[in-house]
């Protein structure tokens, strides 16, 4: 389905999402009219969802980022679907994962502080339904962040 | 430090987190601004570090990568391996798209990317398994992940 330009695109774009269908056209010296036709087309088929401007959190004054790992009660029908429902409702929930093993769903929630955190913790996380266990990472440091896929 | 931003930015924000290719035109006519207003407090978020870049989304399955895994890495000889030599060996590999050092069960989560389930094997056996001073191994797949607005 893709072929070799979609990947040159892709892979150019990649590294630098900042780049315009402009700039791709002229790195790859082609006519701008064909890189917006093509990326067009990424969008369309589905392989392209989007570009999002990232939010570095810590600079709005949220300093604690915390992995919640969490097993549902599945015992209880629809529990993941109301739980999942439950947690897109808080507002310091930025990410929502499910899994096949013996973690069934991962939450990061930021908060502002250790007090912050304390308060969501007990009102807004452990409230949710369904929980049978619950985990928490303490986010350090982000050592790599996702790097290009060799497209 | 914390940088001010109020209801209009919370707002331009909100449509950049999914849109981020939008005009100043477009992002303020989203909003209510004019292109030269939307355009001044695009630049300020940018440069205050509260929009740091962009990042493509894109559907890695359409793109020959079906699985992704998260392993939560325990460190067994702790003391022994320096942590700066884990990290760099770890974050040395390709198939390896995160590092993060944790606090928990966990020393390290790691976001692992691969074409299927014998390359993730591959990689698991060959490369990470493979690093000096790797003691228990969690491996959970990747169904489903949503990206949501946050507190804005």
């Amino acid at each position: 389905m893709l072929d070799d330009f979609d990947r040159r695109i892709l892979r150019m774009w990649q590294t630098e999402p900042e780049m315009t269908a402009a700039d791709l056209a002229g790195a790859l010296d082609v006519p701008t009219a064909r890189v917006t036709r093509r990326i067009e087309r990424l969008r369309e088929t589905g392989v392209l969802r989007g570009v999002s401007a990232v939010i570095d959190w810590a600079a709005l004054g949220y300093g604690v980022e915390v992995s919640l790992r969490i097993q549902i009660d599945k015992t209880v029908a629809g529990a993941f679907d109301a739980f999942m429902a439950a947690a897109r409702k808080v507002p310091e929930v930025t990410e929502m994962q499910s899994f096949l093993g013996r973690v069934d769903l991962r939450l990061t929630v930021i908060a502002r502080d250790m007090a912050h955190w304390q308060s969501l913790y007990r009102d807004r996380i452990l409230t949710l339904p369904h929980i049978a266990e619950i985990e928490a990472l303490m986010h350090v440091a982000t050592v790599k962040t996702d790097q290009a896929l060799p497209i | 430090m914390t940088a001010a931003i109020d209801d209009l930015d919370r707002a331009i924000l909100r449509v950049i987190q999914t849109n981020a290719t939008l005009s100043a035109g477009a992002v303020g006519r989203a909003v209510g601004l004019s292109q030269p207003a939307a355009w001044r407090r695009l630049r300020r978020l940018r440069e205050t570090g509260v929009v740091k870049g962009r990042e493509l989304n894109l559907d890695l399955e359409k793109l020959g990568f079906g699985v992704t895994v998260f392993l939560g890495i325990k460190l067994a000889t702790k003391g022994q391996v320096s942590l700066e030599d884990f990290e760099r060996a770890v974050s040395a590999i390709p198939e390896v798209r995160r590092v993060e050092h944790v606090l928990g069960r966990y020393d390290y989560r790691l976001r692992v990317t691969a074409r299927d389930l014998p390359d993730f094997e591959r990689v698991l056996r060959r490369r990470i398994m493979a690093l000096r001073g790797v003691g228990e191994v969690e491996a959970n797949v990747l169904v489903s992940e949503e990206r949501l607005t946050g507190p804005l």
